[in-house]
């Protein structure tokens, strides 16, 4: 495999010989700022424009066809549209917190982009608790939604930031142990460790056979539910509270909570891949060398955002086929079911480890 | 048919209806409204049923004081009248004694005199206010005492502590622009209180100044899924009240066009409730399949939401040539298309638990509230008046009366799947042999009913709709009253919703299946 850190030693070295030490480190990490939040940007629209035609699809209609070829133009038209819209300032509200409450969900989704691995070596954080990084960075997220939904001084969002709260805080745990699974198999925590491992021993979902099958299938709920998405948007459930937490926010601080929606979105169907289905790792079949070997010249970043967007799709198909759960609903479905029986599946997971009766 | 009444005298009126209510088992009042009798005073006509025999009797209680009309309440008789009798005393002015809740109800608060009054100015003593509608969080109720005074007593609606949130008049899943103001606890609702009239157009007053074929082009609007059965009661108590018997094709063709409206009218019921429940991909199935039945009433009448089908003796035009065929092309779809619906919705778990046991209503309080239709037959209300009393061509053709016994959201919305089944039936029946026949009876070029009062009602989309005409032998009619179908639904909400959550408040509403345009009309 195409090994990423050839380019940055080679822009390390370059920029160490033109630049002293730590103005080359402050540039390399501009850079990597940049490219973050383009990748960010970018992979939240093409998730948009992908929402919209999958969405048409299942409801046998075309979706977005005027602007441009295939609608392609759409969401560039919506951008603009969103950045030009003025931003409310409502009398009442706790400006500050109601001004800041975007920003924290939009950092926590930037800096859990960054513990993607996008290929090898092309991963901006990577240290030894990757996963557990990962895990409480994204739920910083929850802060800037009840902060939406209080600084709004305003019922909807308030009933809404609760529901989310109760919702995204209860989920975390099956999101939790699951991952605990997860390392239970890999016995490590850092994200290329575990990509690596997956490279050469094949990918977890079929290295740890049932049980990392039940725990995935609990991380396509629960994760869904992290992202508030459908059948779990309750905390803006439209036909409900109007709009929910971001009822009161208009122009691009609403754009920020819409572009969070879809790059938690993509972030979730990318731990997914990283976790259960190799990351950037290519298919590989045991036997079939030919096979493997030509699977290798596939880039990884094709496969990582390849199988990131096939995670992407089953979450739609989540969405728009049921109806919304109810707040106690989910509650129940969390604590009576999910939770213990991602427990129960951490134990056999244990056992297969420790019996050694994994693949 | 013309209406025969006994008169009451308002002394007597609580006590003969107390005896009505106990001893000949009237448990149903159809519908109660207020006249303006002009030097007679006031007067209020109840139409009471006994939804066991199937007995009906009708009341007429006159007030002669015109400064002061009181009348007791029958509030504590049958639940609905303390929303009818809200409406009485918006329009008219007449006091109800005893009622605990005498607000205006589709006026604003602030509003100056009654306006169905005969001698009411409403546009000299209502300018065009600037500022916003009061709502006050108090009513009032009024008793009179021995001497002849009335008193005042303030009734709290929602005390300062109540954490109050305004669901509408802009809000996804009131259907329009319907408020309700909703006291909650949590996530638990403590009550619900409809406000209403923001679409209220004063349809009543406006009919009183119109021909008899000018009236007909307001029905449409008020209940836009239930265009055709609207008119078709209008036209069907002119044609009684004049003694004017229609074909036998306009019997077959209006009975087809009702039961077609009534499709359209649960599918889209469907859809909005999926919609509701966020499961918006039913919702666009369900709009799909509408679509078919819209172009069906594009092709015939012109129209495909307001269709102006209905005459005075017939229908407007002649069925278009394609009609029979694009009918049955459409039952095997719609078929189809319902196997869909319970595919993809009704067996769907998360849509089970959101609807089964959530906002129950017993037969007796659906009987009490008057909650005709869909929502009564789910507590097990035999009410449809197509079984009850067949009119037109339903007396020939043979389909169920689709009844449930549990009262919930869920039997609720299998009444109205049920019945999507049984419409096609009963078009099954009629589609192939529509007899031939003018489509339009000879009618004079000014149409005058002769005196007398008239009540005709059919079974719309979502209940009993019935139109109540007080004639004075003119060109124009001198009272009349639409009894609204979703009136009694929107007063139901508040029992059918306490106790559960907000989301079960859409949920419950969605069931329901009320039109806002009907309710304030």
């Amino acid at each position: 495999m195409f090994d990423f850190t050839i380019i940055t030693n080679w822009l390390h070295t370059l920029l160490v010989g033109v630049l002293p030490e730590w103005a080359a480190v402050l540039t390399e990490s501009v850079l990597v700022a940049v490219v973050i939040i383009s990748l960010a940007a970018i992979f939240a629209m093409v998730l948009i424009y992908m929402e919209r035609k999958v969405c048409a699809f299942f409801q046998c209609r075309l979706g977005p066809n005027r602007v441009g070829k295939w609608g392609l133009l759409q969401l560039f038209a919506d951008v603009f549209k969103m950045l030009q819209k003025e931003i409310i300032k409502m009398r009442q509200t706790d400006r500050f917190l109601h001004d800041l409450a975007p920003f924290f969900v939009i950092t926590a989704s930037m800096i859990t982009i960054a513990c993607l691995p996008w290929n090898k070596g092309a991963q901006i954080l990577d240290f030894n608790i990757g996963v557990f990084f990962f895990l409480a960075v994204s739920s910083v997220s929850v802060v800037g939604i009840l902060l939406a939904g209080w600084g709004s001084n305003s019922k909807y969002p308030l009933i809404g930031a609760m529901r989310s709260g109760a919702q995204i805080i209860s989920y975390e745990i099956s999101i939790g142990i699951t991952m605990l699974t997860v390392i239970c198999l890999t016995g490590t925590m850092q994200i290329s460790e575990i990509v690596e491992q997956q490279y050469t021993e094949g990918w977890n979902i079929f290295r740890g056979h049932l049980p990392m099958v039940v725990a995935f299938l609990i991380y396509m709920i629960a994760g869904n539910a992290e992202c508030n998405r459908g059948p779990f948007d309750l905390p803006e459930s439209e036909s409900e509270l109007t709009a929910g937490y971001h009822t009161e926010y208009s122009g691009m601080h609403f754009g920020y909570f819409y572009l969070a929606e879809y790059m938690n979105l993509f972030i979730s169907a990318g731990l997914a891949t990283t976790v259960f289905l190799g990351g950037w790792a290519p298919l590989h079949i045991a036997g079939l060398d030919g096979f493997n070997h030509a699977m290798d010249y596939i880039p990884g970043v094709v496969w990582f955002v390849g199988k990131a967007l096939f995670v992407v799709f089953l979450f739609m198909w989540e969405r728009w086929t049921l109806p919304r759960l109810r707040i106690d609903h989910i509650l129940t479905l969390e604590w009576k079911y999910l939770m213990p029986i991602s427990l129960v599946n951490l134990v056999v997971m244990a056992l297969v480890v420790a019996f050694g009766i994994h693949f | 048919m013309n209406l025969q009444y006994t008169p009451v005298a308002p002394e007597a009126l609580h006590a003969e209806c107390l005896r009505l209510r106990e001893e000949e088992m009237m448990d149903f009042l159809v519908f109660l409204t207020g006249l303006d009798l002009g030097e007679e005073g006031f007067g209020v006509v109840y139409q009471l049923e006994s939804t066991q025999t199937g007995k009906q009797v009708n009341l007429r209680c006159v007030t002669p004081d015109r400064e002061r009309p009181v009348l007791p309440t029958v509030s504590d008789i049958w639940d609905i009248a303390n929303i009818y009798e809200r409406e009485a005393y918006d329009y008219l002015g007449i006091i109800f004694t005893g009622h605990p809740d005498m607000r205006r109800i589709f006026l604003r608060e602030d509003w100056v005199g009654h306006p169905l009054r005969k001698d009411d100015k409403p546009e000299e003593q209502n300018p065009l206010r600037m500022d916003n509608e009061p709502l006050s969080d108090t009513t009032w109720q009024y008793e009179l005492s021995q001497d002849g005074t009335l008193t005042k007593r303030e009734n709290v609606v929602f005390a300062p502590s109540d954490y109050v949130v305004n669901i509408g008049p802009q809000h996804p899943s009131t259907h329009g622009v319907l408020h309700f103001r909703v006291a909650i606890e949590g996530e638990t609702i403590r009550r619900v209180d409809p406000v209403l009239g923001y679409i209220h157009r004063g349809i009543e007053k406006m009919n009183e100044s119109m021909t008899y074929p000018q009236m007909l082009a307001l029905t449409d609007r008020m209940d836009y899924l239930g265009a055709m059965q609207n008119r078709h009661a209008l036209c069907k108590v002119i044609e009684e009240a004049m003694g004017v018997e229609v074909s036998d094709r306009v019997k077959v063709i209006r009975t087809i066009m009702d039961e077609l409206q009534r499709i359209d009218s649960h599918i889209l019921f469907f859809s909005c409730l999926a919609q509701d429940l966020g499961a918006t991909t039913a919702f666009i199935y369900g709009f799909r399949d509408r679509e078919k039945i819209l172009d069906i009433f594009e092709e015939t009448c012109g129209g495909r939401l307001i269709l102006n089908y209905n005459t005075i003796g017939g229908v407007m035009h002649d069925l278009h040539p394609n009609f029979v065929s694009r009918v049955k092309e459409f039952i095997p779809v719609m078929r189809k298309g319902l196997k869909e619906y319970h595919d993809l919705f009704t067996g769907n778990v998360i849509a089970r638990n959101r609807m089964e046991g959530v906002g129950i209503l017993t037969k007796e309080q659906v009987i009490a509230m008057g909650c005709t239709g869909g929502t009564g037959r789910a507590s097990g209300w035999h009410n449809d008046l197509r079984k009850l009393r067949p009119y037109d061509a339903y007396d020939r053709v043979e389909f169920d009366e689709i009844t449930f016994t549990k009262g919930d959201s869920f039997s609720r919305y299998m009444v109205r799947m049920d019945e999507i089944e049984q419409s096609l039936r009963i078009i099954e029946q009629l589609i192939d042999n529509i007899p031939e026949g003018p489509f339009q009876e000879k009618m004079k070029p000014i149409i005058k009913v002769p005196e007398g009062v008239y009540y005709s009602a059919v079974e719309g989309s979502r209940g009993q709709f019935g139109v109540y005409l007080e004639s004075r032998g003119d060109k124009s009619p001198y009272r009349v009253h639409y009894r609204s179908t979703g009136l009694p639904l929107v007063y139901a909400m508040n029992a059918a919703c306490r106790g559960n959550l907000i989301a079960d408040l859409v949920t419950i509403g969605g069931t329901f299946d009320y039109i806002v345009p009907d309710i304030d009309r």
